[in-house]
């Protein structure tokens, strides 16, 4: 197992008036090459929690493991594990600041202490990795489009060379097209590199499509953990959690109440299209699937 | 006459490179005709950096043309000496709840736009009750801002503008920062304005879901105007859509993509009450 949370609390300004308990217990194991989405309203814990998978938030209570080894202990590189552990925060554009976008890219792998020539390698390879051409690498960062930006800021992240990324919302603010892009991005970081990925986003219609795992956040717990088709079945408790299923969910279930046999469990357009297909042709064929078969699935 | 009426508005910047001594001259907006009835709820879709919000920016003069003209209930946001009376008119809500509360306590950020208006201290109380109700935000007036969710932070942002008593409210992206709870929130708000209120709504949004509501969409690609009509006109034409760089809601997807497979279906479903009608 490569991240081990074991009972893991954390509460805010600890003996304050203020004092809020943002995780409670948290046992969550994540293994090496997941692609793993997180959803919670604002407020649920989310940001909290992925914020301790690389050390930037010490636990109130109960220990965190990377690759074996407590993170808390003393002597532990937290340093080093932040290499391993990328983490892109929610606007990640607002945090470029050099004068050109290879030289913003350059920093992290800098401070890791690699020469001159290895950092531009690695800055060169992970703005490839993002899309991000040759002759954008003397351009100003703030002369980017918001999509650009976000993207040469994920490079900056990947030019550490991470074995984990963790994304938090990095589609929020972009249009369809944008949003396309950047998460195909992710999955092929994840798909070809092998890269772990944690995506927290607010769009079910994304997590369905690209998460293997889903996890949910509510009050500081994971209220559920599985499949995003097995989650979004509790697409009524989802919503008392002020979040909701993909719009596809909502279309198969109302279906089904009219009498089509459909799948409840598909969560995506082409999943949908094949289930409601066959249905119609079973209902056409007199409910079986002998007779004709189905006209309609190519 | 139109209570927003542009005509053969067009926008031009001027970019400096630090390379070259020659600035480019971008045409951001080019030459674009429209007229909003009033009262009427306009949603504007565009990939970005098609110049939907160059354009919203014209509206309460934040932005002037630099070719044609913008007016505003019968204002030409061009003449200097009326600003005051467009941005009156014409209320602004943005897309970062905490870029645009400048009060430390709620009813205070309300009250700001009528003090500046000049309008009676008593008035004023009367205008933050009214416009928080509107917003149901009313027990909320003496919180200070920032412990607010953001959907609640951008509802205050609506009061704020509501407390102006404008004739048209345009809000850029209010919803893409926020949770779908704080989506919900912020829509049945914007929504209710227009329907109960008789206030035009200008709603600039990635969220296809969010336009359905709208009696007219428009859509702007390269500072243009490139497809205008109902919701359903508009999402009938998927193809159309997705060639702007646009996406259409899920249920929409779905109805296109059985028609494509052979199903017969009416063009332009928007709402899961109406494929679940035609299908079942």
């Amino acid at each position: 197992m490569l991240i081990e949370l074991k009972d893991v609390s954390y509460t805010y300004g600890k003996d304050t008036v203020y004092e809020v308990n943002a995780l409670n217990h948290i046992n969550l194991g994540i293994d090496e090459g997941e692609f793993i989405g997180i959803i919670g309203h604002t407020g649920s814990g989310k940001s909290t929690l992925i914020q301790h998978l690389n050390g930037l938030i010490k636990p109130t209570s109960g220990q965190i493991l990377f690759d074996g080894s407590d993170i808390w202990e003393d002597g532990y590189n937290l340093r080093e594990l932040r290499t391993h552990v990328g983490l892109v925060f929610q606007y990640p554009e607002n945090q470029l600041f050099e004068t050109d976008v290879i030289t913003d890219v350059m920093f992290g792998p800098k401070n890791k202490g690699l020469s001159k020539d290895q950092c531009e390698e690695r800055a060169k390879e992970a703005l490839k990795q993002v899309g991000i051409p040759e002759n954008f690498y003397k351009v100003s960062p703030f002369d980017l489009s918001g999509g650009q930006k976000r993207r040469v800021a994920m490079a900056g992240v990947l030019a550490m060379d991470p074995q984990v990324l963790i994304l938090d919302e990095p589609t929020a603010g972009l249009d369809p097209a944008g949003r396309d892009e950047i998460l195909g991005q992710i999955k092929y970081l994840h798909d070809k590199r092998g890269i772990t990925i944690i995506l927290v986003s607010h769009s079910m219609e994304d997590v369905a499509v690209y998460a293997k795992r889903l996890l949910v956040i509510n009050d500081g717990r994971i209220a559920f953990d599985g499949s995003p088709k097995q989650v979004f079945t509790h697409y009524r408790e989802l919503e008392q959690m002020g979040l909701a299923a993909p719009q596809v969910t909502y279309i198969m279930h109302r279906l089904h109440e009219k009498g089509l046999t459909v799948d409840l469990t598909a969560t995506t357009v082409e999943e949908a299209r094949r289930s409601i297909l066959l249905a119609l042709s079973m209902k056409k064929s007199g409910g079986t699937e002998e007779g004709g078969g189905s006209p309609w699935v190519k | 006459m139109g209570i927003i009426r542009a005509s053969k508005l067009g926008f031009d910047y001027i970019k400096y490179h630090d390379d070259s001594e020659d600035p480019e001259k971008i045409n951001a907006i080019k030459g674009v005709d429209f007229d909003v009835e009033k009262g009427q709820f306009i949603a504007v879709l565009g990939h970005n950096g098609s110049g939907k919000s160059t354009l919203a920016k014209h509206i309460n003069a934040l932005l002037v043309p630099t070719r044609g003209t913008m007016y505003v209930d019968g204002v030409n946001t061009s003449e200097e000496e009326e600003l005051w009376k467009v941005r009156q008119k014409a209320g602004m809500v943005f897309q970062n709840p905490d870029n645009q509360i400048i009060g430390t306590v709620v009813e205070e950020d309300v009250g700001f736009g009528p003090e500046n208006l000049g309008v009676e201290t008593e008035d004023i109380w009367h205008r933050v009750d009214d416009a928080l109700a509107k917003v149901g935000m009313l027990g909320f007036r003496d919180r200070s801002p920032n412990r607010l969710s953001g959907g609640q932070k951008q509802r205050v942002a609506i009061a704020s503008v509501v407390a102006m008593h404008p004739e048209c409210i345009v809000l850029d992206e209010p919803t893409a920062m926020l949770d779908p709870n704080g989506r919900r929130e912020v829509l049945e708000c914007v929504r209710e304005l227009n329907q109960k209120e008789g206030i035009t709504v200008i709603l600039i949004t990635h969220y296809m879901e969010e336009v359905v509501f709208a009696d007219n969409v428009i859509v702007m690609d390269r500072g243009q105007i490139v497809m205008r009509g109902t919701p359903r006109a508009i999402f009938s034409r998927v193809d159309e859509l997705k060639h702007y760089g646009l996406a259409v809601p899920q249920v929409t997807e779905l109805a296109c993509e059985l028609k494509q497979s052979g199903v017969d279906l009416p063009d332009g479903i928007l709402t899961i009450d109406e494929l679940v009608e035609a299908l079942c």
